[in-house]
């Protein structure tokens, strides 16, 4: 009875919902006979989990607004495997929620995005949504063990995604992916490990609680100055820091669409994501005084990534470069360290998740359309294939930043966050981040150019059809969302305010 | 609450043409954007003259200086406590001005687009509607880009100009000039648009760590006015305030100069790229290859004086570090002569207007250079705003006609021209009032505002004085050259089977004569009472004579002389045809080479973006990214794979080699041990 009652004060926490529907559309998924009964299944699912993801915001804004000042809201903590205290915990801050609904989204609109999958539809959803299970787990929890685990949970189907139902060189691309996040995941094992031994003083009860092992503040000096390297590289890995992020071209190109979307869309989030919960919030001090290593490499992503894609010719190409260099964005804002910076990174993770899956899928589409990505091969889709070509002119004006889309707010919350810093070092990577718009504007326009404006390229194009009703529903779904955050910031900005004073406070100690 | 709607309705405008305008037949979408902007301009006209003329006590003071309104402001995104960007509407006297401006003009480019985007059989352009939405979007931008009240605002609307800017000089997105251009507009500006930012960034951050200011334009130059608390007045005060605060922060200097000064100066390289300033100025001429209503409205009226706007936005800042004064100054001259020389030698009729347009938005920059409180009142800060004002009409009518002419022709050159005057009479006239307008031939509008800005340049320094003098005198002759060329110089020959080049529909029309209209009468609007840095009215009374009654009749002779030599030059040379341009071509062939290929800047920028950019940076980074980093990590797999192959042997099932390689093992052990404890 006991038990029973554990389980009914479970499924009363709502964020395990965001666990529960994908396991139950897994469920559902296996009993699926045909391709309607799968869509079906996979459209009813993830709109739960956006109707869900949105009332989470409103009520969590509410709670805010009604006082609710805790660090983590609708937290939840039943234990797991007592031997080493593992706890299911969850928990969230505006931070989380914000990728929850992230999630929720790109999702949805993933789904669209893959109507058409051929061959094995059914196994191929049956990955994403696993896939999915273990983004949405990774955001709820706050015990380090469950989100490892589920941080691995999300990492696997991607090898399969993308070997079975990639293209170009697909075997190799998934096996680099994994292979490398793997061993990401190794320095992070390491890292939580250490921490969970370190995380309470002499004698206390070691625990894997986020909350508690901040609260305890026991991990030392000397330890820091080894668990923050491994969590941070661990994460950072993920979040494509150079120079690990290799996988990402590679592996975005051979991807199909809606894990390309995902990946590139929340996966990489996951990185940005644990370098601050994990990495930063628990060793503060190291996080301070070995910030600068990590802003040169990110720094370095930054620009880096963004030449490197000036001369690509592989429209999925350009855009993981371009990924790298906006996600280098994120890791370079985070280590900023003051609120303002860490605003804008996380606005920037909503901002390039939102639409870098925007270009996946009008990349999928187009691929799909012309079987090739090649922008050498191609030209004049605008007339061709107007709706998509605007929407890609819509995702590019995002992505260099345009005021009015997302990409806007995000970029200059981060410059105007790292402009705080008055030395001289701080100073000159905020100005060369700050570059990276113009050379971001320089990739974008040679892509809207020569692929989407000038004469008609190949005469075989010009048979081509326009979008069908769920690619214009993907796409629609992501360009107001994008629009949304663009002309609308200032909620984003309430619901993430409070999550840094914690942060800020162990860092200011 | 009226204000609000002048930003909403573009912007609805936009919306409803973008999402539903291919739904929509031509007709209805050219005259619902052409009624919402009528609406708008009839609001904007509105609110200026209330402004103006109501006398009303926020909008001006006792001692008859205007004051600036806040008329609503919200908060859009908070980075800090003290930095905000807030959305709102800023009334003073130059943001009503340039509504009035950018109103006027864009609805006449409105109706004028009606005729122009169709052929001569009547039928209609492809992307008519999508053609009237990105001209609503641009007029919105530009709306909302005068009326920020924080430079933050500012900045947003000024990358949305940008790209609507970007996206109809791209509107012929076939054309892979056009695509050309269009890139080339959006990159260069953007360029610009990174000092603009950093500027911002510094001032901002400063102001907000070490002082009290902040992004509101208000706050850092104006003071409030006692008892109300959206009215302020320009006050050199403040400005010295936040000259304090810099100097008085930790550090006030950087590589020599003040950080107030860099802050402004990379401001001001904003207001180059958008302004076309020399060394930015190259995307310009190329933008030409949008559609011709399209370079009247944005290349030439409205958002080219973006930048000279910014820096009359800022002038109390500019004047508190006259080092960036100075240098708005010498960019200025520099490309008013740069492209005035260059205009002398076009062929291209839209080129040779282009580089007028430079030259002339230099002279406003030059105007508000050398603009000082102690000279006639900042004479100078009016007489750029005036010039704006006149420029706005005059070269939007100048552009109009050009349109008219190759819609009429179907070609840009004027070489295809010739001998127009007897088929084109409404478009020959308006055209030459427009040339004598710029020329500064008494009374039309340019001669006011130029002698405005060469009095204020004549009571700086002789050497600016002299040399926009040069300058307005090479205006004079390269505006007739172009004029004499297209409809003299000799008999216009039609080809067989072609009807003869005709003026235009109404729709066309109209706008002409109504700017050739304005052009006439505009230099006598007194704008020493109605636009100056301060507020402070110039003169006492004011009347429709005022501008006549003050006018520094010393300036006001030689540069009318200046101007009819000028004139006079042209008609010899070019009213007719014969050998004298030739002989001038051969007497200077470097000089003329040059000019002719506008000082190969275009090759300069190219071969800094294809040979140093792309094939000596990005080029090797991508090089280094897939061979040396990524080679790395694929050669950690290779060595494990080959280590694997290697040692795979070792496990070959064979018993024997078994318990050979474990006898091996045990001796050498054994050997090991036995030399350890020996």
């Amino acid at each position: 009875m006991v038990q029973l009652n554990i389980v009914i004060m479970i499924f009363s926490n709502i964020l395990i919902y965001f666990v529960v529907i994908p396991l139950v559309m897994l469920g559902c998924l296996f009993l699926c006979r045909n391709m309607n009964q799968i869509r079906t299944v996979a459209v009813v699912g993830s709109t739960a989990l956006v109707a869900l993801s949105v009332y989470l915001v409103f009520d969590f804004l509410h709670l805010r607004a009604a006082g609710a000042d805790a660090i983590m809201l609708y937290t939840g903590s039943w234990m797991w495997f007592e031997p080493l205290n593992i706890h299911l915990a969850v928990g969230v801050d505006g931070i989380s929620v914000a990728m929850l609904l992230l999630s929720a989204i790109i999702v949805f609109a993933g789904t669209f995005a893959s109507w058409k999958i051929e061959p094995l539809p059914k196994d191929f959803f049956l990955w994403l949504i696993l896939l999915s299970t273990g983004v949405f787990g990774f955001f709820i929890s706050i015990d380090l063990f469950t989100m490892f685990m589920f941080y691995e949970v999300a990492l696997i189907p991607m090898y399969l995604l993308i070997g079975l139902w990639g293209t170009g060189r697909k075997e190799y691309s998934a096996m680099k992916l994994t292979l490398m996040l793997m061993g990401g995941s190794a320095f992070l094992l390491l890292g939580i490990l250490g921490i969970y031994y370190h995380s309470a003083p002499e004698g206390g009860q070691l625990t894997m609680n986020l909350l508690e092992i901040s609260a305890n503040d026991a991990i030392d000096h000397n330890w820091q100055y080894f668990l923050f390297p491994m969590t941070f590289v661990g994460f950072g890995v993920l979040g494509a820091m150079f120079p690990f992020h290799t996988w990402s071209p590679d592996g975005h190109a051979s991807a199909p669409t809606a894990v390309s979307m995902l990946h590139a869309g929340v996966l990489m989030k996951l990185g940005g994501y644990g370098c601050f919960r994990v990495a930063i919030y628990l060793m503060p001090f190291a996080a301070n005084e070995l910030a600068w290593i990590f802003l040169i490499l990110t720094g370095i992503s930054v620009v880096y990534g963004a030449f490197s894609a000036c001369v690509q010719n592989d429209l999925k190409y350009i855009n993981a470069y371009s990924s790298v260099s906006h996600c280098g964005l994120v890791l370079f804002a985070i280590l900023m360290l003051n609120t303002t910076a860490m605003t804008g990174a996380v606005m920037q993770m909503l901002s390039h998740g939102l639409m870098t899956a925007l270009f996946f899928a009008l990349i999928g589409m187009i691929y799909g359309r012309t079987h090739t990505r090649d922008i050498r091969m191609m030209g004049g889709l605008m007339k061709i294939m107007p709706f998509l070509a605007v929407c890609y002119v819509i995702a590019g004006m995002a992505s260099l930043g345009l005021p009015g889309l997302s990409g806007f707010v995000a970029e200059m919350t981060i410059f105007v966050g790292s402009f705080q810093h008055t030395d001289l070092f701080h100073r000159a990577f905020t100005i060369a981040a700050c570059c990276s718009i113009v050379i971001t504007a320089v990739y974008i326009l040679r892509v809207v150019g020569k692929l989407l404006y000038g004469p008609v390229y190949d005469e075989h194009h010009l048979t081509l059809t326009d979008a069908k009703w769920w690619e214009r529903l993907a796409t629609v779904t992501l360009i107001v969302c994008v629009a949304g955050i663009g002309c609308f910031p200032g909620w984003i900005n309430d619901m993430l305010h409070d999550s840094f004073l914690p942060i800020i406070e162990v860092l200011t100690k | 609450m009226m204000s609000i709607f002048i930003l909403c309705i573009p912007l609805c405008m936009f919306l409803i043409l973008g999402l539903f305008g291919k739904y929509m037949p031509h007709k209805v979408a050219g005259i619902l954007g052409t009624l919402g902007m009528g609406v708008t301009m009839v609001l904007a006209y509105t609110v200026a003259l209330t402004y103006f003329f109501s006398g009303s006590p926020e909008f001006i003071n006792e001692a008859g200086e205007r004051l600036q309104v806040v008329l609503f402001n919200y908060d859009w995104l908070q980075f800090t406590d003290k930095l905000v960007i807030r959305l709102g509407f800023l009334l003073d006297p130059i943001s009503a001005l340039l509504l009035v401006v950018i109103t006027t003009v864009s609805f006449m480019v409105h109706l004028y687009s009606n005729g122009y985007m169709r052929d001569h059989h009547g039928v209609w352009e492809t992307g008519f509607q999508r053609f009237y939405a990105f001209l609503s979007l641009f007029s919105f931008s530009m709306l909302g880009l005068v009326v920020a009240t924080n430079i933050f605002q500012m900045y947003i609307f000024w990358e949305l100009v940008g790209a609507s800017s970007f996206l109809l000089i791209g509107f012929y997105y076939v054309k892979p000039s056009a695509v050309a251009a269009c890139k080339k507009a959006f990159i260069v500006t953007r360029f610009a648009d990174l000092g603009f930012l950093l500027g911002i960034l510094a001032l901002s951050f400063y102001g907000a760590k070490y002082g009290n200011f902040n992004f509101d334009f208000t706050s850092l130059t104006s003071s409030a006015v006692a008892g109300a608390a959206n009215v302020f007045q320009i006050d050199l005060s403040t400005a010295e305030a936040v000259k304090n605060t810099f100097l008085n922060s930790p550090a006030p200097t950087f590589l020599g100069a003040s950080v107030l000064t860099w802050a402004l100066v990379l401001i001001f390289m904003g207001g180059m790229g958008k302004s076309a300033m020399l060394p930015l100025h190259i995307w310009l001429p190329d933008a030409m290859e949008g559609p011709t209503p399209v370079s009247a409205l944005i290349h030439a009226a409205t958002m080219v004086v973006a930048g000279v706007y910014l820096v009359a936005r800022l002038f109390p800042l500019y004047l508190m570090e006259t080092a960036a004064l100075e240098i708005i100054v010498i960019v200025g001259a520099l490309t008013a002569l740069y492209a005035a020389m260059v205009a002398c030698v076009q062929i291209d009729i839209k080129r040779v207007l282009a580089f007028s347009t430079i030259s002339q938005i230099a002279f406003m920059m030059v105007s508000l250079g050398v603009a000082r409180p102690e000279f006639h009142h900042g004479v100078g800060y009016m007489a750029g705003m005036f010039h704006l004002f006149t420029h706005a009409m005059f070269k939007a009518l100048l552009f109009l006609c050009a349109g008219a002419l190759i819609h009429a022709i179907g070609s840009n050159d004027y070489t295809a021209m010739h001998g127009l005057r007897k088929y084109m009479p409404v478009t020959h006239i308006t055209f030459l009032i427009g040339c004598l307008a710029i020329a500064g031939i008494i009374p039309f509008a340019g001669f006011f505002s130029k002698d405005e800005i060469l009095t204020a340049c004549f009571g700086n320094s002789m050497l600016w004085y002299i040399w926009m003098s040069f300058v307005a005198g090479l205006t004079a002759f390269y505006m007739f050259r172009l004029y004499y060329l297209i409809f003299w110089w000799k008999e216009h020959k039609i080809p067989e089977g072609h009807h003869a080049p005709h003026d235009q529909a109404w729709t066309m029309t109209v706008p002409l004569v109504f700017l050739a209209a304005v052009s006439c009468v505009a230099g006598f609007v007194p704008f020493g009472n109605l636009v100056t840095w301060n507020g402070h009215p110039m003169f006492d009374s004011m009347s429709f004579f005022t501008n006549l009654e003050h006018l520094n009749w010393s300036v006001a002779a030689v540069s009318l002389a200046v101007a009819v030599v000028a004139i006079l030059i042209a008609t010899v040379m070019y009213k007719k045809e014969n050998p004298a341009p030739a002989r001038m071509k051969a007497a200077l062939p470097a000089l003329w080479r040059w000019c002719y290929h506008r000082f190969y800047w275009d090759e300069l920028y190219l071969f800094i973006t294809r040979n140093i950019i792309f094939d000596r940076i990005c080029k090797p980074i991508a090089w280094f990214d897939r061979h040396i980093i990524d080679g790395t990590m694929d050669m950690f797999a290779a060595v494990t794979q080959r280590a694997s192959l290697a040692i795979k042997g070792l496990q070959s099932g064979n018993v024997q080699f078994y318990v050979w390689l474990y006898l091996v093992g045990a001796l050498l052990m054994a050997t090991v041990v036995w030399i350890c404890l020996l």
